[in-house]
């Protein structure tokens, strides 16, 4: 069976160099459709450059990536209107409103019936009130939000996740898990998520690519992984990796 | 759907021009400033005009050369700027991740930049060319066929080298800023705005004769001071422009090659 063609996401052997560094070194994974990935690591681990070739904004200097089963970024115009992500590095204009914002993201997607989807996203999102505010006068909570909105506009099969929940407060962060695991159940979408806070991890992912220097250091469920590791959160597991203890505790 | 990013859609072109309206739109200091340094180059240029040709019988038999050039080469300089400015836009806000990761094309998103800049260049030159009747008499609507000649050929000029501007940014982010400010006053002395290519040692007119804007501006002083309208330097800077033009799309599709393999689409990616 062709692994590549069977999965949403399909990363072998994915090498990334820029000059003397190794940002991503070697990494393979699978990821079925309908599934909620967690990509785990600390700083400078490679998830986000890894999130970037998936999605086609950084070439591999080796490896594949396969998305719905086009070739990135060769074939990326194939299925980029499948695919959506939210990032905290990119950012929307700040002078246009958020009902500007979407709608032309909107238009760039070709969603059908625009008006009403921003309608609905902004009524599920609590962005009602927000639509005629320039995005820049907006809270870090509410930007988070309008970022969300603009990565499920056009209802993606592939949704990317760079540490979707960074710089929210407790509840709203909480709030935007929920609204994730709902999009999840209701389109069956493939999620993959970076993030640093394992208790996002726990809740929302049921399978965990920890990534440490370039690697994948280990993967798999996060049930199997604290039995493994015979700790009680994912960020007791995640700690063990960070500081090498991995090798002790499964040596 | 193709693989390829030369799949057209004017449904991306237009939404991409209807963001940069709106931007245009949210401040009316931008949009003032778009009429602003056109006019006062027309009124400096145009009551120097007045000057030299109350004294000098050549200039008064030339009347117009100085404010028709300060007027084409505004549209060479401006139309430029609209186009880098719209594409500046985008990294400002940081939002060349999002458009990029859309299904928007590098061909579609040149389309929507080069229409912003006639949409910019439109809102700056078009009440200068009425305030230069009120003021001086010059009136650039009456060269007519010539100036949609003109027009033509200095806009692809701006373009090209728009584009140029753009793939650098995209290949080496904002440390290129300046590039997209400063570069087309490289062409201010080499393609003879105010004097005639003749003027410039014999070497450096063969560097003047390469560059498309050196015949229009030649063209015009054809006309306003021989009363001739040169087809010939029209159709010879228009195949230059082709040139530049097309070498300018793709030093800008190797540019985004290149930025991809770099990362330096993703600002700030670990």
């Amino acid at each position: 069976m062709d692994l590549a063609a069977a999965s949403a996401i399909a990363v072998e052997n994915l090498v990334k160099r820029y000059k003397a560094a190794t940002a991503v070194d070697g990494i393979s994974f699978q990821l079925p459709a309908g599934t909620v990935t967690g990509l785990l690591g600390g700083n400078g681990a490679g998830k986000t450059t890894t999130i970037a070739m998936i999605m086609g904004l950084v070439t591999p200097t080796a490896g594949t990536v396969s998305v719905l089963g086009a070739q990135m970024p060769k074939q990326r115009y194939r299925v980029l209107h499948r695919m959506n992500f939210e990032s905290p590095y990119v950012d929307m204009p700040m002078r246009l409103t958020v009902r500007q914002n979407l709608s032309v993201f909107a238009q760039l997607y070709a969603v059908p019936d625009a008006a009403g989807r921003i309608a609905s996203l902004a009524a599920d999102l609590d962005l009602t009130e927000f639509l005629d505010r320039p995005a820049g006068k907006l809270s870090a909570g509410q930007k988070t939000r309008v970022s969300l909105a603009k990565s499920l506009l056009n209802r993606p099969d592939v949704l990317l996740l760079d540490e979707p929940t960074a710089s929210l407060d407790p509840d709203t962060a909480d709030w935007v898990r929920a609204r994730l695991e709902r999009y999840r159940t209701e389109t069956g979408a493939t999620i993959l998520l970076a993030s640093h806070n394992m208790n996002e991890v726990e809740r929302l992912c049921e399978r965990v690519i920890i990534m440490k220097k370039g690697r994948i250091e280990d993967d798999d469920t996060p049930a199997r992984l604290l039995a493994r590791y015979g700790r009680e959160t994912l960020e007791d597991v995640f700690l063990d990796v960070a500081r090498g203890r991995d090798r002790e505790v499964t040596a | 759907m193709s693989d390829t990013g030369f799949e057209f859609s004017l449904n991306r072109v237009a939404a991409m021009v209807r963001r940069y309206w709106y931007l245009l739109i949210s401040s009316w200091p931008r949009l003032l400033d778009l009429i602003y340094w056109p006019t006062v180059q027309m009124l400096m240029w145009g009551f120097l005009q007045m000057y030299v040709s109350q004294n000098s019988g050549y200039f008064a038999s030339a009347a117009g050369v100085f404010i028709g050039a300060v007027l084409l080469w505004d549209i060479l300089f401006r139309g430029q700027l609209g186009f880098s400015i719209s594409f500046l836009e985008e990294m400002w806000a940081r939002n060349l991740g999002n458009l990029m990761m859309s299904p928007l094309r590098p061909t579609e998103f040149i389309s929507a930049l080069m229409i912003m800049s006639i949409v910019r260049l439109s809102i700056g030159m078009i009440p200068v060319t009425f305030l230069a009747i009120a003021f001086f008499g010059f009136n650039l609507w009456s060269m007519g066929l010539a100036l949609a000649a003109f027009f033509v050929n200095l806009i692809l000029t701006s373009w090209a080298i728009g584009i140029f501007v753009a793939g650098l940014l995209l290949r080496n982010g904002m440390g290129a800023e300046s590039m997209a400010w400063t570069i087309m006053f490289l062409f201010l002395p080499l393609t003879c705005v105010y004097y005639p290519v003749a003027v410039l040692p014999h070497w450096l007119q063969y560097v003047a004769w390469s560059l498309p804007p050196t015949y229009v501006f030649e063209g015009m002083r054809a006309l306003l001071i021989d009363h001739v309208f040169r087809g010939d330097l029209m159709l010879e800077a228009l195949a230059f422009n082709v040139v530049l033009f097309g070498g300018a799309v793709f030093a800008f599709l190797k540019l985004l090659e290149s930025a991809r393999a770099q990362g330096s689409l993703l600002q700030g990616a670990d």
